[in-house]
């Protein structure tokens, strides 16, 4: 379980999240939504602690991230799968290797037979061909390039997954093969996901549950039911710009009649 | 009229608080890496691949600086040069000053535009697209994998580079001398060895060591906490530079006071 307690964070005089509270529950997926700029990043990045957080506590497993020595936070790490926004891809390193490194378990790491098996393995999962292995990231297209991202987060067997905006950037085609990955990775590994972005229908599509990131707080969370029905105005306009696309799609989804959503 | 009066005073506060902040993090940095020297399974084949690519890559720049450093160091021996003073003297100047000053020095400058740029701009450039986050977020130490192997190629090779320099440099010497100096083989050779002390070579590879951590410890700090995009990777790099070239003169002033004196 992962429960953030009242965490805030500052960079200089700007004040990025204020006393956010936040939990996830094993199992789940979680989409953290909100406008560009919010703050999701930083949030997201407080759960591998990436970041520390200026007041507040980080709890993943009963551990809390902000006083975790040194050795133990690299063991968290470990079971935490992070995706990149831009897939951040070791550009000396040719695919084979980057996912390699995501083999955080030293006894297999150290085993080659092993490290193939496991690199070829996270490829199929995430739809790309075994002879992408040999590719650099600078030959690889904007999706390909997430995809390798994906099967670099997920070559440690990760109890958790976040995604830091895995759809930003990429056609509606290539975001839709993204989210059938996160749907797809949720069902067949079973892990804890939590999802930052900012594309709505994509949020409604893989998520059990919905969070609002807005001024430094998370101002709605719940079900995407919830989040249809809500009557709160930051959730509503946030809603607006996907919200006849998305109305359309949950209907269909669920089989309701839309009325709950006016 | 108020707001563009210049007071020195905030200036000379802004410059000390920096500069307590960056030998702060140096200092942090450091003894990372020290912790993560236990971790050399990680860190030892990479040194080993960048003293390799370094070293090559640097041979030739470097040799050529030596070359013309000990040719116009004869050439302006000679001009200095009078007739009451013996001439293996003058070879003795040439070959102290190769081995001692420009040979280090130089090469210390040379390596610093090439391997401090290098170093500042990679990890830079690493940082602003989030990868040294990516190898943390594996639980794999960043200092580990990316600083102790530059700095420990780096400080390794340093020396190493000075002595190609200053074999290069006082062969050129002894080639411009004959027609600056008029001198023959065996007085340079007199001359040199008349004016030579084991410490002097000793003194010249303390000295490398050091050039060698300052040229690679502070490019690999500015890279490694480089911000804001492509500016933040040029001004990182832009300072990685000037701060190891002031670093290095600092360095053989001290030294010399300390060692010579």
């Amino acid at each position: 379980m992962i429960e953030l307690t009242g965490v805030s964070k500052s960079f200089g005089d700007q004040l990025v999240l204020d006393e956010v509270d936040f939990d996830v529950r094993v199992g789940e997926t979680v989409a953290l939504l909100g406008s560009s700029g919010v703050g999701k990043s930083v949030l997201l990045k407080h759960i591998n602690g990436l970041l520390q957080p200026d007041s507040g506590e980080v709890v993943v497993d009963g551990m809390n991230v902000r006083h975790l020595p040194r050795k133990e936070l690299a063991e968290l790490r470990s079971r935490i799968g992070y995706v990149f926004q831009n897939g951040a891809l070791f550009d000396s390193e040719n695919v084979y290797e980057n996912i390699k490194l995501g083999i955080t378990d030293e006894t297999c790491a150290a085993d080659e037979n092993y490290c193939h098996d496991r690199v070829t393995q996270c490829l199929k999962l995430v739809n790309l061909a075994a002879d992408t292995a040999s590719k650099y990231p600078a030959e690889l297209s904007g999706g390909m390039r997430k995809r390798v991202g994906i099967a670099r987060a997920i070559a440690g067997q990760p109890r958790y997954l976040l995604y830091d905006e895995p759809t930003s950037g990429l056609d509606p085609v290539n975001a839709d093969i993204i989210d059938s990955l996160v749907g797809k990775l949720q069902e067949e590994l079973g892990v804890t996901s939590i999802m930052v972005t900012h594309d709505v229908r994509g949020a409604f599509k893989v998520a059990d549950r919905l969070a609002l990131l807005h001024e430094g707080r998370i101002i709605a969370m719940g079900t995407p039911n919830d989040f249809m029905t809500s009557k709160e105005e930051a959730v509503r306009q946030f809603l607006e710009r996907d919200f006849d696309m998305t109305r359309s799609w949950f209907e269909l989804e669920s089989g309701d009649s839309g009325e709950n959503g006016h | 009229m108020s707001s563009l009066t210049i007071d020195p005073r905030r200036y000379v506060g802004r410059f000390a608080l920096s500069s307590a902040s960056h030998v702060g993090r140096v200092s942090y940095l450091v003894l990372e890496m020290l912790r993560g020297l236990r971790e050399w399974k990680i860190w030892a084949p990479r040194a080993l691949g960048l003293a390799n690519d370094i070293g090559y890559g640097s041979l030739f720049i470097v040799m050529l600086t030596a070359a013309f450093a000990g040719a116009v160091t004869s050439v302006q021996t000679g001009y200095q040069f009078t007739a009451t003073i013996p001439v293996y003297f003058a070879a003795g100047v040439i070959v102290e000053s190769i081995i001692l000053e420009l040979g280090p020095v130089l090469t210390a400058l040379i390596l610093a535009g090439r391997i401090g740029a290098r170093y500042a701009a990679e990890l830079g450039t690493m940082r602003v697209t989030e990868q040294i986050d990516a190898l943390e977020s594996l639980g794999r130490s960043s200092v580990s994998h990316l600083i102790i192997p530059r700095v420990v190629a780096g400080t390794l090779l340093v020396p190493v580079l000075v002595v190609f320099a200053s074999v290069v440099g006082v062969g050129s010497g002894w080639f411009a001398a004959k027609s600056s100096l008029d001198i023959s083989y065996a007085d340079f050779v007199f001359g040199a060895r008349y004016f030579f002390r084991p410490w002097d070579a000793w003194y010249a590879m303390i000295k490398s060591f050091f050039f060698g951590l300052a040229i690679t410890l502070v490019p690999c700090y500015m890279g490694f906490t480089a911000k804001q995009g492509a500016e933040g990777v040029g001004k990182a790099t832009t300072s990685a530079v000037v701060a190891a070239s002031v670093l290095i003169l600092f360095l053989d002033a001290l030294l010399a006071k300390l060692l010579l004196e």
